[in-house]
């Protein structure tokens, strides 16, 4: 298997980085071409940028976000927020997204899910979801559906989901650790990768993290550390998780 | 005139080859034009779309000759992921797909792990670490290059494939380009 991946995510409103950034040298935090060229140096695997703005017309705007990211970027990067046709997931990819993360949207049509992987592979493809009680929950994880958790990830990877990435709604915000269970629960149901999500409040909870699942997303506790990203991965090394070794060009 | 031409297959996402290609100081265009193709000083088959309809665009634009042509005359390319995988002769994905054949070999289905196979992986014999991010692998004799018993590069005359993305695999990755591109 490839090693275990490590991928920061950004919440972006109207074009700005939100949520608790908060690194000396920076010089504007909430710019988000430079938090994810700092996070790419910074030896991120990937990176997830999430658009939390939902209103209509941030698709244009995030749309040009993506494109100065991808202009700068040299690892691949995922694209959530706001995904609801494959129209939207055209003008991502287009603007240099690898992968768009469907979340609301693919249950609400869960077809949306083939109609891009037939066009742009299952490798493009993330379904995101936010699992409670054992039941998908959408919008942000307001509302609870009647689809069950498990069902519902091995659903989406016979539909051409390339990954899923699985958040658990009791877990996150609380930094008390990810749902190690749920995420062995689901990777054991399904044979594509899954990113855990949810609940990081430390190097070892991350190092958990990533014995039972493909890669883990991570947010506040690489925005609030004080090592940075390098000092994070340094430490989830230090609880025998194998990460690349970031090597820079000249 | 640009320096490196990228193939245009009609779908997805040529920003990021284009973009490690400025970032290393050369120009580029895209372009799918049978003469442009043939007399580019450095061709690069970018790893996006799908074999089907990556082979049906390249058809309708008559850039298989064009390829052909510059692979016979020892024009320099280099295949990126589904751009190494369409050299070879036939393709088990969208149902069976025929390649464009400058290579002997076929691309097959990953069945012995988990797919797609996402993440950063060591090259052997090269020693170096690149992203990867595909579910069918080519099984092809000018290999020349493994990542975890899988095909991570082929090689014959002036064509060099890579089931990874350099443009996606950091310091690494522009080096390796860098190095590609300043062989002619």
């Amino acid at each position: 298997m490839p090693l275990a991946r490590l991928i920061p995510c950004l919440d972006v409103r109207h074009g700005r980085v939100v949520k608790g950034v908060n690194f000396v040298g920076l010089r504007d935090v909430g710019d988000p071409v430079e938090l994810a060229t700092f996070y790419s140096d910074g030896g991120a695997d990937e990176l997830v940028l999430l658009d939390i703005s939902a209103t209509p017309d941030d698709v244009v705007t995030m749309t040009s976000v993506v494109a100065d990211v991808a202009d700068v970027l040299e690892i691949p990067f995922t694209v959530g927020g706001g995904v609801r046709s494959v129209a939207d997931a055209t003008r991502l990819i287009e603007s240099g997204a690898d992968r768009v993360s469907l979340n609301s949207a693919a249950i609400a049509d869960p077809s949306l899910i083939e109609a891009i992987a037939r066009r742009y592979g299952s490798q493009a493809v993330v379904v995101a979801i936010d699992a409670g009680d054992g039941v998908v929950h959408t919008h942000g994880g307001r509302v609870a559906t009647e689809v069950e958790t498990i069902a519902w990830a091995v659903e989406a990877a016979e539909r051409g989901a390339g990954e899923i990435l699985l958040t658990s709604i009791r877990c996150d915000g609380r930094r008390q650790g990810f749902d190690l269970e749920l995420t062995r629960a689901v990777r054991d149901a399904i044979s594509i990768p899954v990113i855990a999500s949810g609940g990081a409040g430390s190097a070892q909870h991350v190092a958990a993290a990533l014995e039972v699942a493909d890669a883990a997303l991570v947010a506040s506790i690489v925005h609030e550390n004080p090592s940075g990203l390098p000092g994070l991965r340094r430490e989830i090394e230090q609880w025998g998780i194998t990460l690349r070794s970031v090597k820079e060009h000249r | 005139m640009s320096d490196v031409v990228v193939l245009d297959y009609g779908a997805g996402n040529t920003r990021s080859v284009r973009a490690a290609l400025t970032h290393l100081g050369h120009t580029s265009v895209v372009s799918s034009d049978p003469n442009v193709i043939v007399r580019a000083e450095w061709l690069i088959l970018p790893g996006v779309g799908s074999a089907r309809s990556a082979m049906a665009h390249l058809h309708a634009s008559g850039a298989v000759g064009a390829l052909r042509e510059r692979f016979a005359r020892n024009r320099p390319m280099l295949g990126i992921c589904l751009g190494m995988q369409l050299a070879l002769e036939m393709s088990d994905e969208d149902g069976g797909v025929e390649g464009l054949g400058l290579l002997e070999g076929r691309v097959e289905r990953m069945t012995d792990r988990r797919v797609p196979r996402f993440g950063w992986a060591h090259v052997d014999p090269w020693d170096e670490t690149y992203y990867f991010a595909h579910s069918y692998a080519c099984i092809a004799p000018d290999r020349v290059a493994t990542s975890e018993a899988v095909t991570a590069a082929v090689q014959r005359g002036s064509f060099l494939g890579v089931q990874f993305h350099p443009e996606k695999s950091g310091g690494a990755g522009l080096e390796f380009l860098d190095q590609c591109l300043s062989r002619a």
